[in-house]
């Protein structure tokens, strides 16, 4: 499945870290020293170890170099704001490139609550999937379902922008939203002018993108829950569904958490389908019909055309903002994974 | 007493038919968007699509024969620099690794991996098409290349670790140096799994748009070579729909039945590769 | 089927790759000078009419122009990651001091930036005056059936619904034009927002490109955005007739158009950057501007030297008859007659 991790980092099972090759022993055991270590490298070096070991270990430190150098990259073109703003950038709410005011919250509001909305609609339907094709489907719809579900994960992301303009929008705007109004409407959350773009858009197209990672890791969690636990439940009378829902499900809570987790880490980021159906304004308002901005939306809108250096500028911190949200996310998800292993849970 | 059973029984196949309904509305989706893309896509699919360049606003009988050359282009430079660096990368934490460091490199793939795709493009316009002073299908190709390393990294690894380690030991038990045995013995064992994890992840990175936004840019002719800006399928995709022309929202149905297809096939033809199976977990 | 699916997936993809190198060779002349370009969206109908039909002329010379706003023009070409701009705003002293070489404007054409609107039921056209204008974008005016706009348009029975404004999300030279009028007839306006590409904008929904803008407004009811006039045109977006400055609500067309510009061209000056909104006259449409070609003096290719002034010169000559039949006003003669000495200056 792209772009996640299926299993993660197992134990140890490495092979030899160094080769027996039974020609390099030297004869007399005793002979220690610099001669020694020189010609036994020079053996190691011939048969090609060495080499290999060097390019691979390159390739590696290759690795390091790049995200190294992209963080720097990120830190170095970025210096204005933090010596206008300082950390006052994160709460400000204004962003007006003519003053030259500038104000992280929105993107920040609007990223986060739309993940938040997307993980509302997504966990759920999620998690019921897989206890679905986990307990109840037969182990042949369970695998041609589940093929098709992680399909969904491949799908681009401006496709679903272009459904997502095209087919959402205009349902949300002449079915959902007028519904939501009349039933709902004394929320605060329900009120205001519908647009069909705005976050509850945003929030909709991202539930449908985060679902295929939430079902296929859930499912994954689920199916590794020891027989044991299932029929030791139903031994003492519990229906199915009481088995799964209280013994199977808390029993694999710490994976389906991760799959959350990782679930709202690829949220967090996602660009085009935000930007076409989330409205492209720099507000905060508490009514989902809203139109909000995102931080990679703005990105993507401002960038390319940023009318002063400070405004550029602006808009790699602000990537530098989103980069750091991610890793914060990233960094839970693997704790979460470490109590798993440790308990035993998943996987 | 029995009430309460019936109640449970009731909540039983209520709940159960609930989390059916659940599963069959995500399969649901799929079915939606590839129907959907079939329908409006398939009807604006002609001949000319695919070999003519976009015309002047306005005019009719324009095409995306320079976007989808142009992808081709982008995920080939793409290619170039994640799979190698991926493959050594993996086969480095897998076979050749110590301790600390790998914890650092496998951490910093992770961190990688969790990138923003819009980042990726700030990193690579940094990097590239400022120094160049030229937007060029290098820059967009960087982009993607990168973004294309962890996962490139996370499956060979995990390929290679399929691998019985009794394999490795007969081949060290024969003579073979530690570089020979992976490289005849080990690697073309988990060659099916490496080869999955390339394609797969060459798939998730034809359908990036993000990063080529301002690396790439876009082209309205042919790019020659590689200094040039490009067009590309997902880049075209995005112009064109949210355009008010009728035109060109029809070519974007076109373009994104394509890029779909290209996708999707990837997807299935790789995972049959590795299992022979449909799923990744069998049950 | 799995012993197929290997060869079909790595046939598959490698005939993709193949196909793109080999198309990738020369499917032009060889010797094909390509010159990039980036800027504004307001004249991007006949820019990419001209560029293509000077292609057919010059099948070596290739011009690629995209259109990502008049900020990302300037800015690019600041950056000096494309050959030349486009703009509708001027640009500014400050941002002329931060390019890298001088840079020489260059009007093309004229065009109108039009109110355009979706208003369910309403089929007849609307009468803005411009403190209307100015009170709906501020958000004081936020029904359609306000007294204010009801003056104005006495006959026409407005519906009760909420006013949902567009403007540009994107740095935009057709902003500037719309707020540049907007400060020039309201004080208050003047005060809170200001003009510019990107302004800080009090209310409303962000569209990317004039595209993006025509697309929120056609498929949206109840919306009021400003447009170039001819996406209303080509798009059959209802657009309303503004009240000049001699009081007369005049509908933009090419001879309101024509008329606005020609106020000032004869004192058009040396460096050709003028606004020419809200002028004198009673048959001037008021929100009118010229839009430019943002050319740097020193351009080091001399190959695309001369393509740039072969160009030029062709398109102040052959290409400004191209210019009506996509509804924009052709350059005052005077104009021409300037330009075509500044040609000269291009090193």
């Amino acid at each position: 499945m792209p772009g996640f991790p299926k299993k993660w980092w197992p134990k140890k099972s490495r092979p030899l870290r160094r080769s027996i090759n039974m020609a390099s022993l030297p004869i007399t055991v005793e002979r220690a020293g610099l001669e020694h270590r020189a010609r036994n490298f020079l053996r190691r070096l011939r048969s090609g170890d060495e080499i290999a070991h060097l390019i691979t270990l390159l390739a590696a430190a290759g690795i390091l170099l790049v995200t190294g150098l992209l963080i720097y990259e990120l830190f170095a073109n970025s210096p204005l704001p933090r010596q206008k703003f300082g950390w006052a950038f994160l709460a400000g709410r204004t962003w007006d490139p003519v003053m030259e005011n500038f104000g992280a919250l929105p993107f920040i509001y609007g990223t986060v609550v739309s993940s938040a909305l997307a993980l509302l609609l997504a966990v759920p339907l999620g998690v019921g999937a897989a206890i679905f094709l986990s307990e109840l489907a037969p182990p042949g719809i369970s695998n041609a379902l589940t093929f098709v579900i992680e399909l969904l994960a491949a799908v681009p992301s401006v496709i679903y922008g272009l459904l997502g303009i095209f087919v959402l929008v205009p349902t949300l705007r002449t079915v959902v939203q007028p519904f939501l109004k009349t039933t709902l409407g004394f929320l605060p959350l329900f009120q205001g002018p519908m647009f069909g773009v705005g976050m509850l858009a945003a929030g909709v197209v991202l539930a449908i993108m985060i679902i295929p990672f939430i079902i296929s890791i859930s499912r994954e969690v689920l199916l590794a829950v020891p027989v044991a636990q299932r029929e030791a439940a139903l031994a003492v009378g519990a229906t199915r569904w009481e088995a799964t829902w209280r013994v199977v499900v808390p029993f694999a809570r710490a994976g389906i958490l991760a799959s959350v987790f990782l679930a709202l880490g690829r949220a967090l980021g996602e660009t085009m389908a935000v930007t076409m159906v989330i409205g492209n304004d720099p507000r905060i308002s508490a009514s989902l019909f809203a139109p909000g901005y995102s931080i990679a939306a703005v990105i993507a809108n401002e960038f390319a055309e940023a009318t002063s250096d400070l405004h550029l500028q602006v808009l790699i911190e602000l990537g530098l903002v989103l980069f750091f949200l991610t890793i914060v996310i990233n960094a839970l998800t693997r704790l979460v994974i470490l109590s798993t292993t440790g308990r035993g849970t998943a996987h | 007493m029995a009430s309460r059973n019936t109640w449970r029984k009731f909540l039983n196949a209520f709940m159960f038919s609930l989390t059916g309904l659940c599963a069959f509305t995500a399969v649901g989706f799929l079915f939606f968007i590839l129907g959907y893309l079939l329908w409006n896509g398939g009807r604006a699919l002609n001949w000319a699509f695919f070999t003519h360049l976009p015309t002047p606003v306005g005019e009719a009988g324009g095409g995306m024969a320079n976007a989808l050359v142009g992808s081709a282009k982008l995920l080939l430079l793409a290619s170039l620099v994640g799979v190698p660096m991926g493959f050594l990368g993996g086969v480095y934490l897998a076979e050749f690794g110590g301790r600390t460091f790998s914890f650092f490199v496998r951490y910093t793939t992770d961190l990688l991996n969790g990138v923003p795709s819009i980042v990726m493009g700030i990193f690579a316009y940094t990097v590239v098409v400022l120094p160049m002073r030229h937007f060029s299908t290098l820059a967009g190709g960087l982009a993607l290349g990168v973004m294309m390393i962890p996962i490139a990294v996370r499956s060979t690894e995990e390929s290679l670790r399929t691998v019985p380690q009794t394999l490795r030991e007969g081949a060290l038990a024969l003579g073979a140096s530690k570089w020979k045995t992976v490289a005849s013995v080990v690697v073309p064992a988990a060659i099916r799994g490496i080869v999955t994890g390339f394609v797969l992840d060459l798939a998730r990175v034809a359908g990036e748009t993000a990063p080529l936004l301002f690396t790439a840019f876009s082209n309205r002719f042919w790019s020659l070579g590689w200094n040039q800006p490009t067009a590309s399928l997902p880049v075209m995709i995005y112009t064109y729909a949210i355009a008010p022309y009728e035109d060109w929202h029809r070519q974007a149905w076109a373009a994104g039945l394509v890029l779909l297809l290209l996708v999707l096939v990837a997807n299935i033809g790789a995972r049959l590769l590795v299992t022979g199976r449909m799923s990744v977990h069998q049950v | 089927m799995r012993k197929l699916a290997v060869p079909v997936v790595l046939l598959f993809v490698s005939l993709n790759l193949w196909a793109g190198c080999l198309l990738a060779a020369p499917a032009a002349p060889s010797d094909a000078i390509l010159i990039n370009g980036a800027g504004a969206t307001f004249p991007y109908p006949i820019y990419s009419k001209w560029f293509s039909d000077y292609n057919k002329l010059h099948p070596d010379i290739q011009i690629n122009y995209q259109s990502i706003g008049s900020g990302g023009g300037i800015r690019q070409l600041q950056a000096g990651t494309v050959d030349f701009g486009a703009s509708d705003a001027p640009m500014t002293d400050e941002q002329l001091s931060q390019a890298t070489t001088k840079v020489l404007h260059f009007p093309t054409v004229l065009g109108a930036v039009v109110p355009t609107y979706n208003i369910s039921g309403v089929s007849q056209e609307l009468n803005f005056t411009p403190e209307v204008l100015a009170d709906i974008f501020l958000g004081k005016i936020t029904k359609w059936n306000d007294p204010a706009l009801a003056k104005v348009n006495k006959g026409v029975s407005l519906p009760d619904e909420d006013v949902v404004v567009v403007h540009r999300s994107d740095g935009s030279g057709t902003s500037f034009v719309w707020t540049d009028y907007l400060s020039k007839v309201s004080s208050e306006w003047q005060t809170k927002v200001g003009k510019g590409t990107s302004v800080n904008w009090p209310v409303g929904l962000g569209g990317k490109g004039n595209e993006g803008v025509a697309g929120l407004v056609k498929q949206t009811p109840g919306t009021l955005g400003y447009v170039e006039l001819i996406y209303a045109v080509q798009n059959k977006l209802a657009y309303g007739r503004v009240r000049n400055s001699a009081g007369a609500f005049v509908k933009a067309a090419l001879a309101g158009v024509t008329a606005a510009a020609a106020s000032v061209a004869k004192q058009m000056p040396q460096d050709f950057r003028v606004s020419i909104t809200n002028p004198p006259g009673k048959a001037a449409y008021p929100i009118s501007s010229f839009t430019y070609l943002l050319i740097p003096t020193k351009i080091d290719d001399p190959a695309k030297k001369k393509a740039l002034t072969d160009f030029l010169h062709w398109m102040l000559s052959d290409g400004q008859k191209e210019a009506e039949p996509l509804s924009y006003a052709r350059l005052p003669k005077e104009v021409v007659a300037k330009e075509v000495q500044t040609i000269a200056q291009i090193d």
